[in-house]
């Protein structure tokens, strides 16, 4: 079936969803196409919090430079200045569409402190700020009455002629084949969390948008740009928010020191993500760690705040490992969380590809630059979302109705089909994953080198050469989940290849890079960004873009 | 250790064919056959039984389906029956469940299935959207860069239900929607409750009758499945009981719900015990005759099994301090 729409918004995270709502105020049909049902995307799992310069004695600009100097000066200043300067209205509109955001004592809109900020300006409900913010715009979806996808799962981006016209995809409860055909697409499907193995993402956080664009020919920035969450829980690698330490958490290490206090004696343990993550990996590796981990200390908040404040993570923690953070501290280890590189765009969410839009984390305008600070995805998504669903809808009144497509969607009903029939040969989708997130995690991590990250590149070569003969292990038309992990598992060998064409790319160390054969910032070099545009039958072409430089100069970082 | 899954599969080769006119469960005319099937997974002691099942789907039979994303009760994905009660998958221990290393666990039987564990969800989110579950503002709405001006206090008391994570264990195992499948619902109910009692919302007389008609808040018989079921601490039924309150105390009291629980509290303040013979007309409406005939066959059997109320309805000994009870909670049952 082919099926037409002005926008289709790939996604129904906040970023989708935001799109979505800005589209249908601007009157254009827009639909939403997910592979999952809108309140299961991942963005409901964000607990701390989203910034905004709000507050008296704060301002966009300091929250501008907070930004720019936790991107490790990597963030596009302009960007970050879009971002800032509408945070403000971006956060009042969520509470007048029903956000119970905290209050203080006025009954206005209260805040709590975060990780490399200045200023306290982190708005939030409990520790499930996502998932509150998530539900509200999900009842302003059904309000505005979009049409919603959902468990649809989407194989490919149509192009004809360099430009995007619509999306393909598997209706899973039927196993049919659907073209959406629409003057213009926005990616908004998240991250690519899976790729490693832990991550605190979600399993359905495969890249696939990311994959999708990048086949279309749509380039990637900053794919080597990993952000390692500094508390993420024993074992499981469950987040546990930042918002701990916003509220006063400690971490100790095997002598019960706050060791921050050698890595970054001002802002403690409310350094940047990237810097906590690195003093704990060093903390571990020389020997003052306890079995791969340091502790979250949280006793010293009193039950009270605990409960109050903190609910979600005590719970994950009692659930999963069995530690009530009232009574101790918990075991807490960096763990891979979040990508500042993606598809991209300008500041309206637009790529070079026309009629292609993006937003969210699959997208790289760039606002966080080498490293993302806690509470700024949330606005990302927010901002960017609003920003790409004006811009693609101002361009789809613009452009003619598409009238082709029979073609491709025959074509992928081919590939398809030829998948589904492949014949078992030993090799599954489930052991490449496994392969896949630990390789990247041990190669591709805090820290890398250029022998590691070479040896990363001929492994997922090999991955991907060993993937061509992986079949699908159910041969049912109804909810095939076998054809969709195969189908995920392409989407994430493509960005996990490009993750590391990146990080051998950048000889440097900034942000979230670290390389222990390049250990300085280089701003002399370095001050640009890796933009990786796919090749038909060989490697990946490699641009460089500088950064955008507005108001602020690189200066050295301290915490 | 070594854990025995036992899994209800529904097989479907071709994809479900809904059929509207028969209302759920099934909307489908070809509802899969079920067949139990037996895995044995190596798993550690502490291990979830989501766990299991992803074992069993990675690297035993990828044709196992099952929905997850986030593993950690926040994504409400792996709602289903396990040992007969719907859980979540992804929080419910193996120890805390297995008996003697068993595991049962299928999609729940008051939910139209679609294949395996993955259940049609499609009546929890009619439900939800049956209640107008959006901010309709209060007027004018603040201006600039101004919030609506609200206790936090009256934000907390919202943050219980905006923790459901509409996982919809609270909807599977309800007792009223066995039976009534147009019930609204205890999730639902809970949403309704969240939007009613925002301060900012404009429209909470409206919603609140809206909620009071057929198959509304009074639908609920209080058998608190949904709070015990809930992962999440939302407890349903305690909106819901909010939620009548608010209701009568708006004056929407034409109802048979709120009659019911009015010809109670009566019958308690004047007798100190229950009338269980006067409550059924006096809840339908005392000149509802057909509603009164209709019960009649139920009052048969009741004669039946000797399980009839007694004609005569004595009171209690000092039913006076009864009364008195009531008189102090004030209110509409004085």
């Amino acid at each position: 079936m082919i099926l037409d729409h002005d926008v289709v918004v790939l996604g129904a995270g906040l970023a989708g969803m935001r799109a979505a709502l800005e589209a249908a105020r601007q009157g254009v049909n827009v639909a939403i196409v997910s592979k999952v049902h809108p309140v299961r995307s991942h963005s409901g799992a964000a607990q701390g919090g989203i910034n905004a310069a709000l507050g008296v004695g704060d301002s966009w600009e300091i929250h501008a430079f907070d930004t720019i100097k936790g991107s490790d000066y990597l963030a596009d200043q302009d960007a970050v200045e879009v971002m800032t300067s509408e945070a403000p209205q971006d956060i009042i509109e969520l509470e007048h569409m029903g956000v119970i955001f905290y209050r203080n004592e006025e009954g206005k809109l209260g805040t709590r402190a975060f990780g490399g900020a200045s200023k306290a300006r982190t708005y939030f409900v409990g520790d499930i700020t996502g998932q509150a913010l998530l539900y509200t715009l999900y009842d302003q979806i059904l309000k505005a009455g979009v049409k919603v996808y959902e468990e649809w799962f989407s194989t490919a981006l149509y192009v004809v002629n360099g430009t995007c016209c619509g999306v393909m995809c598997i209706d899973m409860m039927t196993g049919e084949l659907h073209l959406l055909r629409s003057k213009a697409v926005i990616i908004a499907s998240g991250g690519m969390g899976r790729v490693y193995e832990p991550s605190t993402n979600a399993l359905i956080c495969t890249g696939d948008g990311i994959a999708l664009a990048y086949r279309a020919g749509a380039p990637l920035m900053d794919m080597e740009m990993v952000q390692y969450h500094p508390t993420t829980l024993k074992g499981s690698g469950f987040l546990m928010t930042e918002a701990a330490r916003g509220e006063g958490a400690y971490l100790l290490n095997a002598d019960g020191e706050r060791f921050m206090k050698r890595y970054a004696p001002k802002m403690m343990e409310l350094a940047s993500r990237d810097v906590v993550s690195r003093a704990e990996t060093i903390e571990i590796a020389e020997g003052r760690g306890i079995d791969g981990n340091v502790l979250l200390d949280m006793r010293h908040l009193g039950r009270d705040v605990i409960m109050s404040k903190l609910p979600q993570i005590h719970e994950i923690a009692l659930d999963f490992l069995g530690v009530d953070m009232v009574k101790d501290p918990v075991p807490v280890r960096p763990g891979m969380h979040y990508i500042m590189g993606g598809v991209k765009t300008d500041v309206h969410g637009a790529t070079i590809m026309p009629g292609l839009y993006a937003a969210g984390e699959c997208a790289c305008v760039s606002v966080h630059g080498g490293n993302r600070l806690g509470a700024n995805s949330l606005l990302d998504t927010l901002v960017f979302g609003r920003r790409s669903g004006a811009a693609s809808s101002g361009y789809a009144k613009k452009v003619p109705a598409i009238s082709s497509g029979g073609e491709f969607l025959t074509a992928e009903q081919r590939r398809i089909a030829a998948l589904m029939t492949r014949p078992y040969t030993g090799e599954t989708h489930a052991r490449l994953r496994l392969e896949l997130g630990t390789l990247m995690d041990a190669k591709v991590g805090v820290y890398r080198d250029a022998t590691g990250l070479s040896e990363a590149l001929a492994a997922v070569q090999d991955l991907k050469r060993r993937y061509q003969s992986v079949a699908v292990g159910d041969k049912s038309r109804v909810y095939n989940q076998a054809l969709t992990f195969v189908l995920e598992l392409g989407y994430m060998l493509d960005c996990a290849e490009t993750t590391v064409y990146g990080a051998i790319t950048r000889t440097e160390s900034r942000g979230a890079h670290s390389r222990t054969d390049y250990p300085q910032r280089d701003d002399v070099n370095w001050l640009k960004h890796v933009v990786i545009r796919k090749q038909d039958g060989g490697p990946p072409a490699i641009d460089f873009v500088p950064v955008t430089i507005t108001k602020w100069p690189p200066q050295e970082r301290t915490y | 250790m070594k854990w025995t899954i036992e899994v209800g599969r529904y097989d479907r080769s071709q994809p479900p064919r809904p059929d509207a006119s028969r209302g759920y469960p099934p909307p489908y005319e070809d509802a899969p056959a079920k067949r139990y099937q037996i895995f044995e997974v190596e798993l550690e002691d502490h291990a979830m039984v989501l766990d299991a099942l992803i074992a069993i789907r990675e690297y035993q039979d990828e044709s196992l389906v099952v929905r997850c994303a986030c593993r950690s009760a926040i994504c409400g994905s792996c709602g289903m029956w396990i040992n007969g009660h719907a859980s979540l998958a992804c929080t419910t221990k193996l120890q805390d469940v297995a008996v003697n290393g068993k595991v049962t666990v299928e999609s729940p039987p008051s939910m139209p299935v679609i294949r395996d564990l993955v259940c049609d969800m499609t009546p929890f989110w009619q439900k939800n959207l049956k209640v107008r579950p959006w901010l309709e503002n209060k007027q004018p709405i603040p201006q600039g860069l101004e919030e609506y001006r609200v206790p936090n206090a009256a934000m907390e008391e919202l943050i219980q239900e905006v923790s459901c994570i509409s996982c919809g264990l609270c909807l599977m195992d309800c007792e009223s929607f066995a039976i009534n499948k147009n019930f609204t619902g205890p999730a639902a109910l809970a949403k309704a409750y969240r939007y009613t009692a925002d301060p900012r919302d404009a429209v909470t007389s409206q919603r609140l009758g809206d909620y009071s008609e057929p198959d509304g808040l009074w639908e609920c018989t209080h058998c608190y499945e949904c709070v015990s079921r809930c992962p999440k601490g939302v407890a349903p039924l305690d909106q819901i009981l909010k939620l009548r309150r608010m209701a009568v105390e708006a004056g929407y009291t034409n109802n048979a719900g709120t009659r019911h629980a009015l010809a109670f509290a009566e019958s308690v303040r004047d007798s100190g015990r229950l009338n269980e013979l006067t409550l059924m007309p006096k809840s339908v409406g005392l000149f509802n005759i057909p509603a009164q005939l209709r019960a009649l066959p139920t009052a048969f059997n009741m004669l039946r099994a000797g399980k009839l109320p007694p004609i005569i309805h004595h009171k209690i000994p000092h039913v006076e301090r009864i009364k008195a009870i009531f008189k102090k909670i004030g209110g509409i049952f004085k």
